[in-house]
C-alpha cells in the first residue's frame, strides 16, 4: 500500500494524516513532516493514524520522536486511531499510557491547546 | 498444505511490506491460523526483518537478508538471517519505564520483546557473522 502524509490546519492544531503503514521505510517520511511542523512554529500537532493499517516499532518510534520533539518546545501531541491492530501495538509496548488517543479528527482538534 | 517460501532481499527498508505480505499470505494458508495470529507474525517477522536490514546497513554488508517459511501441520516457523555483526541477546537492556521521563529518549529497542510477546516461540541465535531469528507460531492455539 502506497504511504503518503497530508498536513492541514484545523482550529489551532496542525493534523498529519498518514495512510499506509509505518514502519522502518516509512518512519523518516512522518519523521520530516514533523521536524517541518514544528519549524514552521506549530508546536501543538494531531497525528492521525486512521488510515495507518499497520504499525511496528520502528514506526512507534517515530510517534515517540515526534512526542519528545513537540515537548520540547512546550507542545502538545495527540494521536487519531480507532484501528484496534494498530492500537494493540502500543498496548503491547505500554504506550498508551504514554499518549492521548482520539477516536476522530474532529475529536482532536476540539480539545484546547492548554491541555 | 506444507511447504517452504524463501526470500533474499536485499536490505531496503522497501522491501520490509513484500516480506510482511509474502509471510502473511503463507501463514494464511496453515490449518486454523486465525487472521489475528497471521497479524501477530506479520509484525513479529518486521521485527526481526528490521533489525537484520539494519545490522546490514551498520556493517555495510551488502549480502541480502533471508526469510524462509517453513510450513507444516502444526506449525509455521520463519527463520529471518543476516549476516551482520551478530549480538549478544542476553546483554539488552530493559528500557525504562513509561512513567519515566526518559523513557522518551528511546525510539528503539522494543523489537525483540515484542517478538516473544507475538509468537509461541522466538529463538534468537547470533554469531560474529550473522544473527539467525527463528519465530514459531504453533497452529490450534
Amino acid at each position: 500500500m502506497f504511504s503518503e502524509i497530508r498536513r492541514s490546519l484545523r482550529n489551532q492544531w496542525v493534523v498529519l494524516a498518514m495512510t499506509g503503514e509505518l514502519d522502518l521505510g516509512t518512519s523518516p517520511m512522518l519523521r520530516q513532516a514533523v521536524v517541518a511542523a514544528v519549524a514552521d512554529g506549530h508546536n501543538n500537532l494531531v497525528i492521525d493514524l486512521s488510515g495507518v493499517d499497520f504499525i511496528d516499532s520502528a514506526g512507534l518510534g517515530s510517534v515517540i520522536g515526534a512526542l519528545r520533539r513537540v515537548r520540547s518546545h512546550d507542545g502538545h501531541l495527540l494521536l487519531v486511531c480507532s484501528e484496534q491492530r494498530v492500537l494493540r501495538v502500543f498496548e503491547m509496548c505500554d504506550l498508551d499510557r504514554v499518549f492521548t488517543f482520539h477516536v476522530d479528527v474532529d475529536s482532536a482538534v476540539g480539545t484546547p491547546v492548554q491541555v | 498444505m506444507t511447504g517452504i517460501v524463501e526470500l533474499r532481499v536485499p536490505a531496503v527498508p522497501e522491501y520490509l511490506q513484500m516480506v510482511r505480505s509474502v509471510v502473511g499470505a503463507t501463514a494464511s494458508t496453515g490449518a486454523n491460523l486465525i487472521p489475528e495470529r497471521v497479524s501477530d507474525l506479520r509484525l513479529a517477522v518486521s521485527e526481526a526483518a528490521t533489525n537484520a536490514m539494519e545490522a546490514h546497513g551498520l556493517s555495510g554488508v551488502e549480502d541480502r537478508v533471508v526469510i524462509r517459511c517453513d510450513l507444516s501441520a502444526s506449525q509455521i516457523e520463519v527463520e529471518v538471517a543476516d549476516s551482520g555483526p551478530g549480538f549478544d541477546p542476553n546483554s539488552l537492556s530493559p528500557l525504562p519505564d513509561v512513567d519515566s521521563p526518559d523513557r522518551l529518549r528511546y525510539e528503539s529497542g522494543l523489537g525483540v520483546s515484542l517478538m516473544h510477546h507475538l509468537t509461541d516461540e522466538t529463538i534468537v541465535e547470533s554469531h560474529g557473522n550473522g544473527t539467525a531469528v527463528r519465530l514459531i507460531v504453533h497452529f490450534g492455539n
